[in-house]
């Protein structure tokens, strides 16, 4: 199953991800890094989402793993 | 080596200027320019090329690096205040703007969301009340962006005027390099003041917490005048150029009344064909660097030429219309990589309230002066317009 992941050290809180897809990804109200909310994309339009928010993230901080 | 000089004028508002498209349209999209301060600098213009540089460590954000391109003759002195997180590189520059984003992040805007309204609206009555026609960029563009980052950080209200002055002054093209040098120093006493007094006496406001988070009172005068400055003159022109572009366009602006959940992606759009801060992406090179079958050299001067990479053929679908619904945010208008505009998600916000609340509040809204006779600002480093003449009818 395709799992979404996040290098907490490379993101700079841009808060690109939370645009694309708020119920899937947050920021730390303490110093504005993302939060997965959703491990893994509950269907075809959240997995696209997600391809989205990688292909935005600024830091390349975000990937999908099979 | 000579090196042809940079042109920057624009043909037409919403594409980049010729030279720049040709540049990117040859086989490497890479080419020598002669920048306005005589340095002679590569120029990257495609979408792919420009956001492997902004994601790679073998290129430094450092402005004092005589290296860094620059637009002026003499090297500006910074040397009044330390760097900030703009001029910024690792490892230095990721502990400093994790100390602030936590006070950008897109929920910390929603909650700004009902203040900014209220601005917004403060400011529509104002033009309602006064003479027809308005300029729209004294009446809205230029004072709601600065009220809101103003109260963010904590500046007292009957101070905004003396910012607003000294600010625009900055970016002014009429200003000369002696007063842009007096409105910085005068900036920053007045910030270095603020700032002791909010030291002594803690207020709950981004400079209060940045100071009670024990954060050096000198870092948080660079971070003060970099926000105060980085958002104001950006937001303004957005806001000029997407309601020139709207009333433009009679029928996308009815959809987008008809429909508010349209208004985001419009600015989407609006940002990546403007690209207003268009060179705001440049870099120097600290290591070789290969981009693009090109060997850059370490202390070579790389000037990003953004807008025609925002228009990219090779990244969007018949890049230079502008389509409001297109949806694409892969554009660099906010830059990429670690320097990702900080500010981007309140910027959104802004916007996003100024033209919903004036499609909504002003049905009749037209411009007194016709799109194509307005005077754009294609001598100065952000893109805009200097002067927006609105007129309305009534409402019914
Ligand atoms: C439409 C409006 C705006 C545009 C087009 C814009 C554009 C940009 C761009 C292109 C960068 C990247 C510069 C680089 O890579 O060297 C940037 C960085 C930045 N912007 Fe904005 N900006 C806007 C609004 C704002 C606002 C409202 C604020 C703050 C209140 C702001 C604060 C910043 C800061 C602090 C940085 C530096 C971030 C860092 O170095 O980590 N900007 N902006
Ligand atoms: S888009 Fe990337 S950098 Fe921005 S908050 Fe999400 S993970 Fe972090």
């Amino acid at each position: 199953m395709t799992a979404i992941v996040a290098d907490v050290g490379r993101c700079v809180g841009a808060g690109q991800c939370v645009l694309t897809d708020p119920d899937a990804f947050d920021q730390s109200e303490e110093d504005g890094t993302v939060i997965v909310l959703q491990d893994s994309p509950s269907d075809d339009e959240a997995l696209k989402r997600a391809q989205v928010a990688v292909d935005i993230c600024p830091s390349r901080a975000l990937s999908l793993t099979q | 080596m000579t090196a042809p000089a940079l042109q920057t004028t624009r043909q037409c508002p919403y594409a980049p200027p010729e030279e720049h498209t040709r540049i990117r349209d040859t086989d490497s999209g890479i080419s020598r320019v002669t920048l306005p301060s005589g340095q002679v600098a590569w120029a990257l213009s495609r979408l792919e090329h420009i956001r492997a540089m902004l994601t790679d460590p073998r290129f430094s954000s450092d402005r004092r690096d005589p290296n860094f391109p620059r637009f002026t003759r003499e090297q500006p002195s910074f040397d009044i205040m330390r760097r900030s997180i703009i001029q910024m590189d690792p490892p230095e520059h990721g502990p400093a703007r994790k100390a602030v984003v936590g006070e950008f992040t897109v929920r910390r805007m929603a909650g700004l969301r009902p203040r900014i309204q209220e601005i917004v609206d403060e400011h529509i009555d104002a033009m309602l009340a006064g003479p027809r026609p308005a300029d729209l960029v004294q009446a809205l563009s230029l004072p709601v962006p600065s009220l809101v980052i103003c109260e963010q950080l904590g500046v007292p209200y009957h101070d905004h005027d003396f910012f607003q002055v000294r600010s625009s002054a900055l970016l002014s093209r009429a200003t000369t390099a002696e007063g842009r040098r007096q409105a910085v120093t005068e900036l920053c006493d007045y910030l270095k003041d603020l700032i002791a007094k909010k030291a002594a006496e803690p207020t709950d406001d981004l400079l209060g917490r940045q100071l009670a988070q024990g954060n050096d009172p000198e870092d948080v005068l660079s971070l003060a005048f970099l926000l105060l400055i980085a958002g104001h003159e950006t937001t303004a022109n957005m806001i000029s150029l997407g309601v020139v572009t709207l009333l433009e366009r009679p029928e996308e602006l009815a959809a987008l009344r008809a429909d508010p959940a349209r208004t985001l992606p419009a600015i989407e759009e609006l940002l990546r064909v403007y690209t207003i801060a268009e060179f705001a992406n440049s870099r120097v090179a600290v290591e070789d660097v290969e981009i693009g079958g090109v060997t850059i050299r370490a202390g070579d001067p790389v000037l990003a030429m953004s807008n025609a990479a925002n228009h990219d053929p090779a990244a969007f679908d018949d890049a230079d219309e502008i389509k409001l619904d297109r949806g694409a945010r892969n554009h660099v208008a906010f830059g990429f990589g670690i320097h990702q505009c900080l500010g981007q998600n309140l910027a959104r916000m802004e916007l996003q309230i100024v033209f919903d609340t004036l499609l909504r509040r002003i049905p009749g809204l037209r411009l007194a002066t016709p799109a194509d006779k307005l005077s754009y600002k294609d001598d100065v480093l952000i893109y805009g317009i200097h002067e927006v003449p609105v007129t309305w009818e009534d409402p019914a």
